[in-house]
């Protein structure tokens, strides 16, 4: 029988090695997935995994669909690492791309220089307000973040639909629930000539140094590790737990909501009642996979948009609902959680002649 | 404001909070056990899809239902494996269940995409049926509702009466000392956790069988993340959890009320307020999460294995 036995330390390789055998064991369950609903499972992996980045145009798109995904999870990841379970990337998203979409509008038929910055801005605003409540009932009146940020997620896409079938409705639109499209002016504009590559993937290269520096370089970036491995350490040097929580919400509201502006003012072009194929979920999976590291975040980050390529591949080639993805998702989470138990715990085969043997360590490790 | 607007209030009511009650059961139980499963919503809708495609087939509801409820607990025993065995953070493992069962869910139930069922029947009782105002509510649902009040009895009497129901609240307020003195807390965690699968998937069923008798995508529409919420709003009592069921699911009908009114609101903007009633509830609760704390299990979402 397997058995757990507890490491005297966590383990530095298996916490990088995890991650790696995860997503090796979700391709061979995919193989196994494929297999049974009766296509080649080779061919099958090489249509999700490889066929969509064929070509520079399908890189370009995987670099598309990676700057919400990315944006979301460097915000997650602040989040995560002072323990504070933020939900609600999702939700912040959609609320940044609805406010966003509101200022974007104001300048339909104008050429002004301003009406992209200002659309970015008031995505960030959106975003941070959004998680702002959040963080407000968290620290003044001591509300389970999870359920909050969950529950905000569901009020932000019932607000965007009600107001993309109200209000932000375009009049001359045939009474479809669409916002008028954005002028050329509030557009994100394309770095590349034939590609929807937008402006979109600086702002991740940006967000990308400033996370990483902020998280190994600066005091704040500090303190919100120490809060996030032990919170007695950081009440005892004096960190305040509540400014801390504050911030990383915040923070991760504003990522979350720039990368709605982004979406709706890249890609879309307008308002649509979808906006997001649950990119601020899939930023939680991205945000774990990539070990909560600004470039282990990226890599998964390029990882997860293939699936989800992948997963409109599947539907393409194979006829299969591109609701594969989520199944992709799922899988690639449990087995990531799985393998972590290495990094705190060896497997032992068990047998009975070694019963005798008492294991050096039989503490039970410290949870969370 | 006439007396069969209330009637029908009343009786939507408890249909609406039916799937709350079903899945806050199973959930309080299992967190009574000491683990917090956060994968409700992912196990409804396989609960939801397996069932509709049981009755669209078959025809049958018996099947149905009994096919909802496994799909719930297959699915909550890949999060007791991974939960338990493995000693992963619960909550980022339900988060995984919740994710996984959306996209499963979907994917299965693709071909069935907006196809439709005859509605599971309700049983009247005819004369019982005609009281004033409540008749209706109480003597004219379908069998699920029916169900529900007795698992509602059951678990009262499980807590209360039973061994083994303290068997359950001793591994979930301090396992060691349940383990010592010889209780095997990972099976009652393990059964806990299946008990609340069935649950959600026959709650899952129920909406998808008997509420609105169609499959779409999504259809849960974050009932099972409700439900937790409910579960600590009834400070982890099975009588708080039927009345805090019923509040939502009255909070989730308003719009019929609305209607009734004559007052006209977006019915997008409508669909927020059971979220908002969450919000709301949660905002209050908190106002005295100390006394909140002493129901709370101790152990709970802590992960925890034998170690002698």
């Amino acid at each position: 029988m397997l058995k757990l036995e507890a490491r005297p330390h966590a383990s530095a390789y298996w916490s990088y090695l995890s991650p790696i055998l995860a997503v090796v064991l979700t391709l061979i369950t995919g193989a196994i997935l494929f297999s049974s609903l009766g296509e080649d499972p080779l061919e099958a992996l090489y249509i999700f995994f490889i066929s969509p980045v064929s070509d520079w145009y399908g890189i370009s798109e995987l670099l598309v669909k990676c700057i919400p995904i990315l944006l979301c999870a460097y915000g997650l990841s602040l989040c995560y690492r002072a323990s504070v379970w933020n939900i609600g990337a999702e939700g912040q998203l959609l609320m940044g791309g609805l406010i966003a979409s509101t200022m974007a509008l104001q300048f339909v038929d104008s050429e002004s220089l301003w009406a992209m910055p200002l659309t970015m801005i008031m995505g960030i605003v959106g975003g941070a307000a959004w998680a702002g409540i959040a963080a407000f009932l968290k620290l003044k009146m001591n509300t389970n973040e999870i359920l909050v940020t969950i529950m905000m997620n569901y009020i932000a896409l019932n607000l965007l639909v009600w107001a993309v079938h109200g209000p932000l409705k375009d009049p001359h639109g045939f009474n479809f629930p669409e916002s008028a499209l954005f002028a050329e002016s509030t557009l994100l504009p394309v770095l590349f000539e034939g590609t929807r590559l937008h402006l979109g993937l600086v702002f991740v290269l940006l967000a990308l140094a400033v996370i990483w520096v902020f998280i190994s370089k600066t005091f704040l970036g500090f303190q919100i590790q120490v809060l996030g491995l032990d919170k007695s350490a950081a009440k005892m040097a004096g960190f305040s737990q509540t400014k801390l929580a504050a911030l990383v919400l915040v923070v991760c509201g504003g990522l979350a909501g720039i990368a709605g502006a982004i979406e709706v003012a890249g890609p879309i072009g307008q308002l649509v009642p979808v906006i997001s194929p649950g990119y601020g979920y899939a930023a939680i999976i991205v945000a774990f996979l990539g070990r909560l590291h600004p470039l282990g975040i990226t890599l998964a980050g390029l990882l997860m948009a293939l699936i989800y390529m992948g997963g409109e591949m599947a539907q393409i080639s194979l006829a299969l609902p591109s609701a594969i993805t989520g199944i992709f998702q799922g899988l690639i989470l449990f087995y990531l959680l799985s393998c972590d138990v290495l990094i705190r715990y060896r497997l032992r085969f068990k047998s009975a002649g070694l019963k005798a043997v008492k294991p050096i360590i039989s503490t039970q490790a410290e949870g969370q | 404001m006439d007396m069969d607007l209330i009637t029908n209030i009343l009786y939507a009511a408890i249909r609406t909070g039916t799937p709350l009650l079903l899945v806050a059961l199973g959930e309080m139980i299992c967190e009574k056990s000491g683990v917090l499963n956060l994968g409700q919503e992912g196990m409804m809708l396989l609960g939801a899809v397996a069932g509709f495609i049981a009755v669209y087939h078959t025809d049958s509801f018996m099947l149905g239902f009994v096919i909802a409820a496994l799909s719930g607990v297959l699915a909550s025993l890949i999060f007791a494996f991974v939960a338990l065995n493995f000693n992963a953070t619960q909550v980022a493992t339900g988060l995984a269940l919740t994710i996984f069962g959306t996209g499963l869910s979907a994917f299965i139930g693709s071909d069935y995409e907006g196809k439709t069922i005859t509605a599971l029947p309700t049983i009247g009782f005819e004369t019982l049926a005609g009281i004033p105002l409540i008749g209706k509510a109480l003597f004219a649902q379908d069998a699920i509702v029916y169900f529900s009040w007795i698992m509602v009895i059951a678990c009262y009497l499980f807590f209360r009466h039973h061994r083994a129901g303290l068997a359950v609240r001793a591994s979930g307020e301090n396992p060691d000392v349940g383990s010592n003195l010889g209780l095997p807390v990972m099976r009652i965690r393990y059964c806990a956790v299946m008990f609340g699968g069935a649950m959600a998937g026959l709650a899952g069923g129920y909406l998808s069988i008997a509420y609105t008798p169609l499959w779409t995508e999504g259809m849960t529409a974050g009932k099972g993340w409700i439900a937790l919420a409910l579960v600590v709003f009834a400070s982890w009592r099975v009588e708080r959890v039927m009345l805090g069921a019923y509040l939502f699911g009255f909070a989730s009908i308003m719009h019929l009320f609305a209607q009734g009114l004559g007052i006209s609101v977006s019915s997008n903007l409508l669909a927020i307020l059971p979220y908002a009633a969450t919000l709301l509830v949660l905002i209050m609760l908190s106002k005295n999460s100390e006394k909140l704390k002493l129901f709370e299990p101790m152990a709970l979402g802590k992960p925890w294995h034998k170690t002698k």
